[in-house]
């Protein structure tokens, strides 16, 4: 059976590479190195409800011709006065260029999901810069992993074993074998507590009280891996030390952190429902480490504080550069998200919520991200692609959105599409047509065609040059 | 394909020895040819301009990963620059760090046809090549990072510099790459863990050798390849005082590997290397010990790297120099390493008039300028964007071409500084035959593309015409109509059709992307090699490192037989 190796697992920012895939009649059989979450895309993606496009006619989405829809999209576009164009972050390089296109030949404006997760981590970039690096740099080099209001164990499942904690480098080595160990005595741990449960009769049932102290090995001069998040997750038991946080004081604990890398004294007892001597003793080996990175996720991003948060965060690690080397990065969602940031920026200048109505790129969050205009009202049409915004966005913004002509480009059948006046299914970007994807630390990845797409499904990029070909067609006509 | 013929000009031509002669130029299929059937061929009035070959920049900032995150970083900067779309072009924003299509017109309207985009992490190489191909009207070509890449570590510690040199043509065609850029060799190494070398002798933490070994050895690397280009070095301790003594160290040490009066070493924004004293207090100018030592070697070639006073992005490959700036300015700051290979770092600059030092930098960039005697061993370049946007080159061919516009602006900088520049005391001026040599012969030269920067028969029909009669017209006198001429093109000719007239574009185009294909005797062997020990290095598969030609929009490689 042929097999496709080196194969880029479309699903995370992690961009997997290694995967190998099993193809028998054009049809994916099965799946090795992958995740969870990345085999069940390869194996489970075509489970289609369509491949014909679709166009609302008496209220009724019905089956159509592509070029019937091409058309129809065009007009859409090229009718409206102020469109907006969605998604983005799960398709390809060579789609969002010419998305991006399309957006400037329409006067539209153009926003990716970066809206909804990391914008506030771009707008602090935008403020404070920041320091980072590429995931095999920490994988040679980190000796502190903090992963902060994320969860990689489940989100982004390879990432500890791929570029942290648990892979071999050229200076640091995996850690694998003590969180084997770990993981052995935290068993015998909860056998023995069970037992004690059973002879107290105690509630077994009863959260296990938070202890802040530090374990010896996070003083050891070798690799260790820290989680801080509101609750205790799989990722914890990975890490060598837990260190729980108040929800919503994220900030307060980061500038308790600034405050004691700078060698100032905190006079309160606790930050963020954690003892002071614990902070103290972690920021010494934040000042200790070699090189230490921070992970953060949407904990961070879309809690009180926002890019206030992030601000912070960034700072800590300028800060901890001037004694030691210190890297800070987002983890990115979807599998191209950094690569809609990428893509816009060179085009542009900027990474998202861009605004092309005046002939020129305009940039002002708040103002043109696509979320704030909906609210406003001041949308005419709107075509969405690789994403899900009835789903997801605010109740007022989605009644907006579907209130007026909709295109959607998505191969799932989500809430949007069923409310979409054209509906495209594409062939899947990374199983059944080829791009281009940026990882999280904006290494470009190839994707590759693993099988053919059925019938008359096209690249998301075709489907794109053809509407922007119409549109010109239809704005060269004279009226 | 049309036929073009450019008549009546003002002809620069300094690698065919033509200097302001009245002639015609002759276009047929994109080459320039001994002459075309007037009646058959479109017929531009050139009679009170100049000709010259379209310009060449040896080393711009333009494309690729450290760019886009100084575009990301900048947003102040696109807010008050903006091109609005036309009917044939693309929008775009960006002062200092334009966006990949206003870069391409830019370039274009001021007569410019082929850049050099100096810096590509070989493991961003196709986020480089990505924006290249949006990148339009000119020609271009990528330099991948080797200074500090542990093969060549490795390699060159074991003196094994036929391996070495064999692992480097892989690279250069996994990353479609067109010469050796070495940025502060070792220096970028030790940045992983925080540190840096202090001088060529110092030597790299955990890899037992030393920057000057670094150097040397890739030296010989590029010979042994036969690469069009020379070795493109950085020089260690960039942007601290007194590190003249380090660019001369630099030049020094690779002397006896020259032979001939073939250049072997291209220092590169000078400039930034070029600095005596102890600290920032006492900062002096070091151009005269550098041009000096260049007048007398035939071995080194310079670029400027010009200082302008404007409000610009310093981005470069040199992580810890970026964050000495950083600390220098506490202004926000991007670093960005990259694994195995090389780092990063962005940090937005304003040079100001009334800074001594800035002052001071300003004053060496023209003082090397001056005083390196033959202007085929320096070409004008700010570093685009680390000591200015390239848009402000026409002011800096005004500053060389006329004592009286130097003046004008010494008035106006810092005054400890004004006493202590050297400018006063140098009469030179240069004519446009010089001014032809710094901004495009002599940089096709040093980057022996054959077809660019002249416009004798058979040269690619690259043609910029500046609307400046030089009988009219004395430079020393009116800098101000110098630079408004070299502004705007009246017309940028590529590849023999207009593209650009009267600071407008005529017609976009897409260039070439050029890159070396070393022909090595057994290149199965090292590609053997580079797999069975990739995921040792790398975090991404062997398989997905290589960039296919396919990727580039005009793929334009240039074989070379190797001696490896």
């Amino acid at each position: 059976m042929p097999v496709v190796s080196k194969v880029t697992c479309p699903v995370c920012g992690s961009l997997c590479d290694d995967i190998e895939v099993v193809v028998k009649n054009n049809v994916i059989t099965d799946v090795k190195n992958a995740c969870a979450v990345g085999a069940a895309k390869f194996l489970d993606y075509s489970n289609r409800k369509n491949v014909k496009p679709l166009v609302r006619k008496n209220g009724k989405l019905v089956e159509v011709s592509l070029s019937e829809a091409v058309r129809k999209s065009a007009k859409i576009l090229a009718d409206a006065v102020y469109p907006i164009m969605y998604g983005w972050s799960s398709t390809s390089c060579e789609a969002i260029r010419v998305g991006l296109e399309l957006a400037e030949e329409v006067g539209a404006v153009i926003d990716n999901t970066t809206t909804v997760c990391h914008g506030p981590s771009i707008l602090s970039v935008k403020d404070v810069g920041i320091a980072s690096s590429t995931l095999g740099q920490l994988r040679h080099r980190a000796d502190l992993i903090i992963y902060w209001g994320c969860n990689p164990w489940s989100a982004h499942p390879r990432h500890v074993e791929r570029y942290t904690a648990f892979s071999d480098g050229r200076f640091q080595k995996s850690t694998w074998r003590a969180y084997i160990s770990r993981l052995g005595g935290a068993l015998s741990k909860k056998r023995l507590r069970r037992a004690i449960n059973l002879i107290l009769r105690r509630d077994a049932f009863a959260t296990p009280e938070v202890t802040h102290e530090i374990p010896y090995t996070m003083f050891q001069k070798k690799r260790k891996m820290v989680l801080i998040d509101i609750r205790r997750t799989h990722s914890a038991d990975a890490a060598d030390y837990f260190l729980q946080v108040e929800p919503n004081k994220d900030y307060e604990l980061l500038q308790a952190f600034r405050m004691l890398v700078a060698d100032e004294e905190l006079e309160v007892d606790q930050v963020a429902g954690v003892p002071v001597k614990t902070l103290e003793e972690i920021a010494d080996v934040m000042i200790g480490c070699e090189l230490g990175i921070i992970f953060f996720g949407q904990g961070l991003t879309m809690t009180e504080g926002k890019l206030r948060n992030i601000d912070s965060a960034i700072s800590l690690v300028r800060d901890l550069n001037q004694r030691t080397k210190f890297l800070i990065m987002p983890m990115r969602g979807h599998f191209n998200v950094t690569g809609a940031n990428v893509v816009s920026t060179w085009q542009t200048g900027y990474p998202f919520a861009v605004d092309f109505s005046q002939g020129f790129p305009r940039y002002n969050p708040g103002e043109t991200s696509v979320i704030d205009i909906l609210c406003r009202e001041e949308t005419d049409a709107g075509l969405v692609i690789a994403s899900d915004p009835v789903a997801h966005f605010p109740k007022k913004a989605a009644q907006n959105l579907v209130r007026k002509p909709l295109i959607v480009i998505d191969p799932q059948t989500t809430p949007t599409s069923l409310m979409a006046d054209v509906v495209f299914s594409p062939a899947y970007v990374g199983i059944e047509a080829e791009g281009t994807a940026y990882r999280m630390d904006h290494v470009p990845l190839p994707l590759k065609k693993i099988v053919n797409p059925p019938s008359p499904c096209l690249s998301e990029a075709e489907i794109l040059r053809r509407i922007l070909q119409e549109v010109r067609r239809l704005r060269s006509k004279p009226n | 394909m049309t036929h073009l013929i450019v008549k009546n000009g003002f002809v620069y031509d300094p690698m065919n020895h033509v200097d302001g002669e009245k002639m015609d130029i002759a276009v047929a299929n994109g080459k320039i040819v001994e002459k075309v059937e007037e009646k058959k061929a479109e017929s531009i009035e050139a009679s009170g301009m100049i000709v010259m070959p379209g310009g060449v920049d040896i080393h711009t900032h333009i494309a690729g990963a450290e760019v886009n995150s100084g575009r990301l970083l900048r947003p102040e900067d696109h807010f008050r620059d903006v091109e609005a779309k036309t009917a044939i072009t693309r929008s775009g924003v960006g002062y200092s760090v334009p966006s990949t299509f206003t870069t391409g017109y830019r370039y274009s309207r001021m007569g410019y046809t082929t850049i050099m985009n100096p810096s590509m992490p070989p493991l961003e190489a196709r986020h480089t090549h990505e924006e290249l191909n949006d990148t339009p009207m000119v020609d271009k070509a990528s330099y991948p990072l080797l200074g500090d890449w542990w093969f060549t570590l490795e390699y060159l510690r074991d003196g094994k510099i036929k391996e070495c040199a064999a692992h480097v043509a892989w690279i250069m065609v996994a990353t479609k790459g067109y010469a050796i850029k070495i940025v502060n060799p070792g220096g970028l190494e030790a940045w992983g863990f925080g540190q840096n070398v202090r001088s060529i002798d110092d030597p790299v933490p955990h890899f037992n050798l030393t920057p000057k070994e670094i150097i040397r050895g890739l030296c010989k690397v590029n010979k042994l390849l036969h690469m069009p280009h020379t070795i493109h070095v950085h020089t260690n301790n960039l942007g601290k005082a007194g590190n003249y003594a380090t660019a001369l160290d630099t030049m020094k040490c690779v002397e006896n590997l020259a032979s001939g009066d073939k250049p072997i070493i291209h220092i590169t924004h000078c400039q930034f290397s070029a600095y005596k004293g102890s600290d920032w207090r006492t900062l002096k100018s070091g151009a005269e010990e550098i041009a000096k030592y260049v007048n007398h070697h035939d071995h080194v070639t310079l670029d400027l790297g010009q200082v302008v006073f404007t409000n610009t992005t310093t981005m470069t490959a040199d992580g810890p120099f970026q964050h000495g700036l950083y600390q220098l300015t506490s202004n926000k700051w991007v670093n960005h390493d990259v694994e195995t290979e090389t780092t990063g770092g962005i940090v937005p600059f304003r040079y100001r008039r009334k800074s001594y030092v800035h002052a001071i930098q300003w004053s060496i960039g023209l003082e090397l300028a001056l005083m390196v005697k033959n202007p085929w061993r320096i070409y004008l370049t700010t570093d685009h964007p680390n000591a200015a946007p390239f848009i402000t080159y026409p002011q800096i061919i005004s500053w060389l071409m006329s004592r009286k516009a130097r003046e004008k602006t010494m008035l106006r900088i810092n005054k400890r500084a004004r006493h202590k520049s050297l400018l006063p005391s140098i009469e030179r001026e240069y004519n446009l035959g010089e001014i032809a040599t710094v901004t495009r012969a002599g940089q096709a030269k040093a980057l022996d593309l054959k077809q660019k920067g002249h416009l004798g028969i058979g040269a690619d029909a690259d043609i910029a015409i500046y609307n400046m009669n030089p009988e009219l017209v004395d430079p020393s006198k009116k800098p101000k109509t110098v630079r408004k001429a070299f502004e705007n093109t009246a017309y940028t000719i590529k590849n023999g059709e207009i593209v650009a007239k009267d600071a407008k574009i005529a017609k976009p185009v897409n260039g070439k992307t050029f890159w070396v294909n070393p022909q090595l005797s057994s290149p199965t062997e090292v590609a053997d090699d580079m797999k069975r020990r990739f995921r040792e290095y790398w975090t991404i598969e062997y398989e997905n490192y290589s960039i296919p030609e396919s990727y580039l929009a005009t793929s334009t490689p240039i074989s070379v037989k190797a001696e490896v």
